[in-house]
């Protein structure tokens, strides 16, 4: 008896850290869109007060949806994070599955050397960038984004999918190549859906920076049809006056999309495969 | 069809060798097993036989047909491993059929090739079945199903019973023994266990630190082994191996006696002893004897006996049952 209490106590304040955690992570998003749906004067009377019948609003989002072309912000975010999230996940998965499953000579090199970005932001090599893009003809596009967002992903995306391949089997990839499968049908049929909850974790890691990202949309991107969500936010953000309702209706309307991306990958963290491959 | 010759093959991985010139010719139809301990290269041999290493040096066979460049899906080869390695995502048809797939056999033929596979390793009612949901007995049926199904001119089997539980594995061993004889295939199959090796092999071939120690059928490695290593690799409990010196032989270094070619007596023998230990299995009594002439021994005798710790005994040599080594090892066989 006494042990099942005791053992309740401890579930008990296992799950009040977790709900306090839970309620700390939650407050900002909740600030977010809870002002976001109220008129300013509600917002700076009361910021924790939940919308009530006198004080909800819709100004804020009517203002995003009038000023500028939000939609084709939006659109203009989704493409660079969609397009750089594949990038990313297709070109670390191909250089981590050499890294892994070759031998040659400076393998372990090559692979110091692919993970460095890591430990260097990119953003100290922005006025270089700058400079080719402007060369390449590639300012205000979406490409140049594209192209620096999956520089700036790729790193970590090697680092942690070379580490994970490492653990797939060497038999199972031995087994395709008796059956006669090709090296790309082993990292394309056995390997990659083997490594998919890693694939997720760098999808998700890559995701948030780019989606959140105002260096470089502001820099190599400024014009009104390359401007991606986070640069379209901010002509509510005034030197000396800002629009709270739009700037908050604008934010809450960003995190949908992350959010959609987010519980498609994170679906692809819980569902094991692997399970009965090999012992 | 189904033979294979190697030539001095030698595998380095970077300055480390792993093969130092492996020559052997397996026979078709010979059930061939690579034993030897572990890191001795077995697995390293099989897998470059397999096309899944490049031998540094040296050249490999298959019915008289040079390999070295050949692709594994190409030589005619089918491998079952130690982890199974079935494909997680395909049913157990599809796992069986895929490498027929990959060579373009049409799809009704491969159909009636795994049938016939599923049926000899009772697989029936799985086939439909992932291999999550199968057990490890199971999966490894499915995993020698897969290389049957291929019809290959060279069975390889990489330790395939080393993940199973005792009794699956011996029910396993016999399946395997009894696939070979029906299929009257060459099949080469490494394991570092000898009873594994004594009970399935035509020909036993031990390895050691990348060299081959001797090759024979059991009962010549049991027999006559040719030197201290496979002496006292083959056999369990281990021969004893004796300082030649203590007995007074001068023209060999080591004389080695195995536990069941001692006899044990409580009053008369050669050399008396204390035991230290004594294990009843029933069927053998094994006894650890310390004596002042030999050493430790230990000694086997078949059924129950009722010897104790602290038990002066004395034992005695059966006659012509000594191995005699040289310095170097070697069996001395003019002795005998």
């Amino acid at each position: 008896m006494s042990k099942a209490r005791a053992s309740y106590i401890r579930i008990g304040a296992v799950h009040a850290a977790l709900i306090a955690y839970t309620l700390v992570a939650l407050f900002p998003v909740f600030l977010t869109i809870a002002n976001s749906f109220k008129s300013r004067n509600a917002i700076f009377r009361e910021p924790l007060a939940i919308p009530t019948p006198e004080t909800f609003s819709l100004i804020g989002y009517e203002t995003v949806l009038k000023q500028g072309d939000f939609v084709g912000y939006f659109q203009n975010s989704i493409i660079v994070t969609v397009v750089s999230i594949a990038l990313v996940l297709l070109f670390g998965a191909m250089a981590a599955f050499a890294l892994s499953e070759y031998r040659f000579r400076g393998n372990t090199l090559m692979g110091l050397y692919l993970a460095l970005g890591i430990m260097i932001p990119i953003r100290l090599g922005t006025v270089a960038i700058l400079q080719g893009m402007v060369a390449a003809d590639l300012v205000n596009t979406l490409t140049a984004l594209i192209l620096v967002y999956t520089a700036q992903g790729l790193p970590l995306a090697v680092f942690i999918l070379s580490e994970f391949m490492r653990t797939v089997s060497d038999d199972l990839k031995n087994a395709g190549r008796i059956d006669g499968l090709s090296e790309y049908a082993i990292f394309l049929r056995l390997v990659l859906p083997l490594i998919r909850p890693a694939m997720a974790t760098v999808a998700v890691f890559t995701m948030i920076p780019i989606w959140n990202d105002l260096w470089f949309p502001l820099i190599l991107a400024p014009a009104e049809a390359t401007k991606t969500v986070t640069l379209g936010s901010q002509i509510f953000i005034g030197q000396f006056v800002t629009n709270w309702n739009a700037v908050l209706s604008a934010l809450s309307l960003a995190i949908f999309p992350v959010l959609v991306l987010y519980v498609i990958f994170s679906r692809q963290l819980i569902r094991g495969i692997t399970a009965g491959a090999v012992k | 069809m189904g033979s294979l010759q190697l030539k001095s093959i030698r595998k380095a991985f970077g300055s480390h060798e792993v093969l130092k010139g492996i020559d052997l010719d397996v026979k078709d139809g010979e059930f061939v097993i690579f034993v030897g301990p572990s890191g001795c290269g077995k697995s390293t041999l099989l897998r470059t036989i397999a096309g899944l290493e490049d031998a540094t040096s040296g050249s490999v066979q298959i019915d008289g047909v040079e390999v070295g460049h050949v692709a594994p899906a190409k030589r005619g080869i089918a491998m079952v491993f130690q982890s199974y390695a079935l494909y997680p995502h395909l049913s157990v048809r599809d796992n069986m059929g895929l490498g027929l797939k990959q060579a373009g056999v049409p799809k009704t033929e491969i159909e009636e090739k795994v049938a016939k596979a599923a049926g000899m390793l009772s697989l029936d009612p799985y086939l439909a079945r992932r291999p999550a949901e199968l057990s490890g007995g199971q999966r490894q049926r499915v995993a020698i199903g897969r290389a049957i199904v291929r019809e290959p001119k060279l069975f390889l089997f990489d330790e395939p019973l080393s993940n199973l539980d005792a009794a699956l594995r011996v029910n396993t061993r016999l399946e395997i023994a009894r696939l070979h004889r029906s299929l009257k295939a060459t099949m080469i199959y490494v394991t570092h266990d000898q009873v594994e090796a004594m009970t399935l092999a035509d020909k036993i071939v031990v390895l050691n630190a990348g060299r081959i120690e001797q090759v024979g059928s059991p009962m010549e490695l049991y027999n006559r082994p040719a030197n201290l290593f496979v002496a006292g690799f083959i056999g369990s409990p281990q021969m004893n191996l004796i300082d030649a010196a203590k007995l007074d032989d001068r023209d060999a270094k080591t004389i080695g006696i195995r536990p069941e070619h001692i006899g044990l007596s409580r009053e008369t023998g050669d050399w008396q002893g204390k035991v230290i230990h004594v294990e009843h299995l029933g069927a053998d009594t094994i006894i650890y004897i310390e004596s002042e002439t030999v050493g430790l021994l230990t000694v086997r005798l078949f059924g129950e006996h009722r010897y104790a710790a602290d038990d002066t005994v004395y034992a005695t040599p059966v006659i012509g049952s000594m191995h005699r080594f040289d310095a170097e090892g070697r069996v001395i066989r003019s002795g005998q």
